[in-house]
């Protein structure tokens, strides 16, 4: 990943503010539980679950292993279907074709559908700077857009706002986008979505140029898929006249029928519905050539790499690229629960933004080689993750590439890293330990030591270690080491 | 070297492949143990399942044949002024003099199709365990978006000949080169507290008619009766 959010706060910094806000809390409790619920209802509703997920994870493990033989596929497909194939390295590549593909058709604003693979090489950013205004389609996305804010959910980006604060900004900031917020408006959810409609409609029935990712791409047929509810991404993907798809290269599954899976599964570990409202499919221009006026006359396909082969070369981290973006591991997670989406400081938050985020950007700034500890471990994203992903398993593989370092794949070059800055002090305790666990004699001189010493052993570590004895007890010192005890008790030493 | 070509090769270093023949088909790797279907139903227990699915999401599901089928049309688009027709419905339509059907035409712009009030289509198919119908731009259902600008979508579903049970039964009767819009209740949005709140972009009403096949000639008294709109 090319672009960095420079200066972002380490993961236990940005926690520590969030947990203080009570609104914020509030709202990510109540949504988290609600979805959290309705879910478990909508999955217990097939008996074959296991089985589809097991399903999920083979189609997943089996593309990447082939992945390079299915993207040819797939890029075969979709040119014979009438559309252009484009490959982008980085962000910075994706964010240049994009561009020019933009200016090639002389406009100066696109309407967007939602979408991760966009936000993370922040193509808005980019085409701003270029004088192309791009607009945000989904509701969640426009409250956040409007408000200068970012995301921080995977499905409900906007799930950190209310109601009020939502009308709030619609109030302040629809006139300057557009056509401005009815007046009065009230919080009603029902007349938010409202003030929405009308405000995007315009936008809607103007725009020739819209950019959109996709769930998944159908290697044997061409064919894209979005999942969605609104209607914003039918509208971007029929109405205008060039469609620019910019979707990560692990979003293939080989066969149409794979979609048999994900049909089940994603609506479901997601919106906790049987299925989401609205699914586009579409391959190419369709069958004529989009001659007929059903859908863009153009249609321009970015595959996009952007740290993901480097992921791949990871034998226990490329699981993380079977994730389908349903957010069913943000809504489980206790430490999302509390800290929100922003904490994490990436697009990806919650239990799989851990693993995917130091995966795709390396662990050398703060905030990414802090992901790893943002989590407790307790499991709960691997029993609701819809393609298995062993989130737990891949925390514990980078917290010890952060604290250690060691070989890593780094824009496609076979490297070793060091370890992360701030765990020296972790490592000298552990190589006295391992000095002194090599040497038994003077293990237990040093237990006898620390036995007859215990009196004076205190109740919080000075320096340092003050930052963990502030929030646990340090453990006492017994009377006798054990080994003194054994060999009283049993009389053979060992 | 291009970047097809790094992304390529990056790939083949990753997972480093044994050879050729080495490399299965998807099927040699995934389990298809999961279900077809989830329960055995009656063609009538399908379209009931469908109805009920439909209207938890709400969509408003009715019940007619193909003779009752005009009467209850008109009564659904009493309010609309213009009507958007497919190139061919394939069923009678009603003949109220106010009601302005408009052909599907390429050259109508997105801006005259907004000014439209409802559009009347069949479908491709429909899939009970879920709620969905799902759409393929066949004569009968016209542009995609048709049926996604009007406020109001009145659907055609023909009973029990186009409702299968499930997702897995509905693939392989879809074309993938066809361009297919999957529709389960209206267009809705959970992004404000998750309340949920229908009709934010697409039709904020969808109606659902299942149509069965033509009944006895309805006698004075006799009509089938319409089961409840939802």
């Amino acid at each position: 990943m090319t672009r960095t959010d420079l200066g972002m706060p380490a993961f236990p910094d940005a926690a520590r503010e969030a947990v203080r806000d009570g609104v914020l809390r509030a709202n990510l409790r109540h949504a988290t539980h609600t979805i959290r619920d309705k879910r478990a209802r909508a999955v217990a509703e097939l008996e074959d679950w296991d089985r589809l997920r097991a399903a999920g994870k083979a189609v997943k493990d089996h593309t990447l292993r082939h992945l390079d033989r299915y993207l040819l596929q797939l890029e075969a497909a979709v040119t014979a279907a009438g559309g252009t194939v484009h490959w982008a390295v980085d962000a910075d590549e994706a964010n240049r074709i994009v561009t020019e593909l933009v200016r090639a058709t002389g406009e100066r604003e696109v309407v967007k559908v939602k979408s991760m693979a966009t936000q993370e090489i922040g193509l808005n950013e980019a085409l701003e700077a270029a004088g192309i205004t791009a607009y945000e389609t989904d509701l969640a996305e426009l409250i956040v857009q409007l408000g200068h804010d970012r995301p921080s959910h995977i499905l409900v980006p906007a799930i950190h706002r209310n109601r009020a604060e939502i009308r709030d900004i619609f109030r302040a900031e629809m006139g300057r986008w557009g056509r401005p917020a009815p007046d009065p408006l009230g919080d009603d959810p029902r007349e938010l979505a409202e003030a929405a409609r009308l405000h995007l409609r315009e936008k809607f029935l103007r725009a020739k140029v819209a950019v959109c990712g996709a769930n998944f791409m159908v290697a044997e047929t061409g064919t894209m898929v979005v999942f969605e509810s609104e209607g914003n991404g039918r509208m971007c993907l029929t109405l205008p006249e060039t469609l620019i798809s910019v979707v990560g290269i692990e979003k293939v599954v080989p066969t149409f029928r794979d979609l048999e899976i994900f049909l089940q599964t994603l609506p479901r570990s997601s919106t906790a519905e049987r299925m989401n409202p609205y699914t586009t499919m579409w391959t190419g221009l369709g069958p004529s050539r989009g001659a007929d006026g059903d859908g863009p006359s153009a249609f321009h396909l970015v595959l996009l790499d952007n740290g993901r082969t480097d992921t791949l070369a990871d034998e226990t981290g490329r699981q993380a690229l079977r994730c389908i973006r349903c957010s069913a591991c943000l809504n489980v997670c206790p430490v999302y629960e509390r800290a929100g989406g922003h904490a994490y400081g990436s697009v990806y938050p919650g239990p799989i933004g851990a693993v995917l985020s130091p995966q795709l950007r390396g662990t050398d700034s703060e905030i990414d080689a802090s992901l790893p500890y943002a989590s407790t471990l307790c499991g709960a994203c691997y029993d609701v993750c819809p393609v298995a992903i062993d989130i737990p398993e891949i925390l514990v593989h980078l917290r010890e590439r952060v604290a250690q370092g060691g070989p890593v794949t780094r824009h496609g070059i076979r490297v070793r890293i060091r370890p992360a800055h701030g765990h020296t002090a972790e490592r000298a305790a552990m190589r006295a330990a391992r000095l002194l666990l090599d040497r038994p004699g003077a293990l237990r001189a040093g237990e006898r030591l620390l036995a007859r010493a215990r009196r004076l052993a205190p109740r919080r570590l000075p320096g340092p270690g003050a930052a963990w004895t502030d929030t646990r007890d340090l453990p006492s010192v017994p009377a006798e080491p054990f080994r003194d005890w054994w060999t009283r008790e049993r009389g053979t030493p060992q | 070297m291009t970047s097809k070509d790094r992304i390529l090769a990056r790939i083949r270093r990753a997972v480093p492949q044994p050879g050729p023949q080495a490399a299965p088909g998807p099927d040699a790797d995934i389990p298809r143990d999961y279900l077809r279907v989830h329960g055995a139903r009656t063609p009538q227990e399908r379209v009931d399942l469908l109805a009920a699915h439909l209207a938890e999401y709400r969509a408003r599901v009715h019940r007619t044949d193909e003779d009752g089928l005009p009467d209850l049309l008109g009564r659904l688009l009493a309010d609309a002024a213009t009507v958007q027709l497919p190139p061919d419905l394939g069923f009678g339509l009603p003949s109220h003099p106010s009601l302005a059907f408009v052909p599907d035409r390429a050259a109508q712009t997105p801006r005259e199709l907004d000014r439209v009030d409802a559009v009347v289509t069949g479908c491709a198919l429909a899939i009970a365990e879920t709620g969905t119908i799902v759409l393929d731009g066949g004569p009968d259902q016209g542009r995609r978006r048709i049926t996604l600008v009007p406020d109001h979508h009145v659907c055609l579903v023909r009973v029990p000949e186009q409702v299968v049970d499930s997702v897995p039964q509905a693939l392989p009767l879809l074309d993938p080169g066809r361009p297919l819009t999957w529709i389960s209740g209206p267009s809705a949005t959970s992004d404000i507290e998750l309340d949920r709140v229908e009709g934010v972009h697409g039709p904020r009403r969808l109606d659902v008619i299942l149509v069965g096949a033509r009944g006895p000639r309805p006698g004075p008294g006799t009509r089938p009766p319409e089961t409840g709109s939802q």
